[in-house]
């Protein structure tokens, strides 16, 4: 079975500027990835090649085994900010965006209901999105890109912007949500515990322009406990990809 | 709550108060009814038996021009509206004619409409048409460029095709604007209905308030304005109205204030 995404030797320049200098990454069906690198590394521009949004100077994109080469809709996304339309309703938002991937508006409703129940979020199925806390957003944000019918799910640092409770309930909500329907998954995230918590595998990035450093397999089993961070190994891990960022971090610019 | 009943109420009572002061004054220093008529006395003109019925028929008469004109003017503005921002480069190309066109004092197009179409009812709705078109377009211009870019490059992430960015984002995106620049070309009628009876034709408040300044008929000239401000008011107040009631998804801080505070 091909890989959920293929990424081979991908680069790409903004003017003189490299951003991205070779990279190299897949993810599996079902696989759980993710993406961490100093700040202004180059994270999001990869996501941005990745979904057809840049064009990539060099390299090749696979997705579902389809050359994907500056091809857009291909992918399932959660971006930073909840990017929930203000004129659509919490229900309308979920249906807009299987719509868009091409969901038949019936069973796009069927579904938008049915897991805005599941998650508890059910009163909030016709509430305008500014009526939620920016928690429960990310939650719409999420089922939203969980219900596409792509494969490959792009979560582009989707807490970067929640307190830090919000954000370990947010982790933990996703960790349970995620195990029960497993789809391949990149996110792009600077938090090395995050990462260990979520992730099957862990792809460090270079400061820019980009380039794999060096891949880690996260060896902790499945259900994952949320205290994950007591085990030794977790403490372990998290001092040698902390080691691996050190310099690029000290060196590192403006987030990104 | 109080507040708010309160703050209805007091331009009202500003009204009332000015009122008074020149009904006051004017008996007081026995002004002369051609010079300033006072209110109680414009009131008593306005309900004359051969006065009222007149009154009537030429605010019908404006009422209905000015709501032509505007329907006109607002449904070409959104129209260019939406084909400049459609239209690759069309953007770039429009904005200095977009200016120059409302740098033309539409006085000077006047006599323009009349030779070009006649003294009928076609150059006054073309006027109104063409004051009212400026800002709708303006604000409609902005509204579908102005878009949260988060938004943007969420639906272009996920495969969203221009199409559905105009109908889904942009065009919703610009409502509100939308509304602003119809507030705008709602006033913007009213005024320009007025002139252009002033300068043709045989009916209208506009029409009226010549013919009454005329004939040294002050007290109507004072009945007819006021019914034209009325009329303005009112519909400043339906433009306003219109938009809550379509944009309803915006958070109204005013509303929920005005709830937290009665519970």
């Amino acid at each position: 079975m091909a890989p959920a995404l293929e990424v081979r030797d991908v680069a790409m320049r903004y003017g003189d500027r490299p951003v991205l200098g070779g990279v190299t990454l897949r993810v599996e069906d079902g696989e759980f990835v993710s993406l961490i690198g100093p700040s202004g590394c180059g994270k999001s521009t990869l996501l941005k090649v990745i979904g057809g949004l840049e064009q990539a100077e060099r390299g090749e994109i696979y997705i579902e085994g389809r050359p994907a080469n500056g091809r857009r809709g291909l992918i399932a996304y959660m971006p930073q900010q909840p990017s929930l339309l203000p004129w659509r309703t919490v229900a309308g938002n979920i249906e807009l965006a299987l719509g868009i991937a091409g969901v038949p508006r019936a069973e796009a409703r069927r579904l938008a209901r049915d897991w805005l129940g599941r998650v508890g979020l059910a009163e909030y199925a016709n509430a305008w999105p500014h009526m939620l806390s920016g928690g429960m957003q990310q939650r719409v944000s999420f089922i939203r890109a969980l219900l596409s019918p792509r494969k490959l799910m792009c979560l582009d640092e989707p807490f970067g912007a929640l307190d830090a409770l919000t954000r370990q309930h947010m982790q933990e909500w996703l960790l349970s949500i995620w195990e029960e329907n497993r789809r391949a998954v990149l996110l792009v995230t600077h938090s090395i515990e995050e990462a260990l918590l979520l992730s099957d595998r862990i792809v460090v990035l270079s400061a820019r322009p980009a380039s794999v450093l060096r891949e880690f397999t996260v060896p902790f089993g499945r259900p994952r406990d949320p205290k994950l961070w007591k085990v030794p190994a977790f403490a372990e891990l998290r001092e040698a990809i902390h080691e691996l960022l050190k310099p690029a971090e000290a060196a590192g610019t403006a987030s990104g | 709550m109080g507040n708010k009943r309160l703050s209805g109420w007091l331009p009202l009572a500003v009204i009332a108060l000015i009122a008074a002061a020149w009904e006051a004054a004017v008996r007081m220093f026995a002004i002369d009814p051609y010079i300033l008529p006072s209110p109680s006395a414009i009131v008593r003109e306005a309900m004359q038996p051969n006065v009222w019925p007149r009154l009537e028929m030429h605010t019908l008469a404006t009422v209905r021009r000015t709501l032509t004109g505007l329907a006109l003017g607002v449904l070409a503005g959104v129209a260019l509206a939406a084909a400049i921002h459609l239209i690759p480069g069309a953007r770039r190309a429009s904005a200095p004619l977009l200016v120059l066109s409302q740098s033309v004092p539409y006085i000077v197009l006047v006599p323009l409409l009349l030779i070009w179409l006649g003294f009928g009812e076609e150059p006054k709705i073309v006027l109104i048409a063409l004051v009212c078109f400026f800002p709708v377009t303006v604000a409609m211009l902005t509204g579908l460029r102005e878009c949260d870019p988060a938004l943007r490059g969420y639906l272009a992430m996920i495969g969203a095709d221009r199409r559905t960015i105009f109908t889904k984002l942009e065009l919703p995106n610009a409502v509100p604007y939308l509304f602003s620049g119809f507030r705008i070309a709602a006033a913007y009628s009213v005024t320009t209905t007025v002139a252009a009876e002033w300068f043709g034709g045989g009916s209208g408040l506009g029409y009226y308030i010549k013919l009454s300044y005329s004939g040294f008929e002050t007290a109507r000239v004072f009945a007819g304005t006021i019914i034209i401000i009325a009329f303005s008011m009112l519909m400043y107040g339906l433009a306003g109205l219109a938009e809550r009631l379509v944009v309803r998804w915006r958070p109204k801080t005013e509303r929920r204030g005005g709830d937290g505070s009665g519970a």
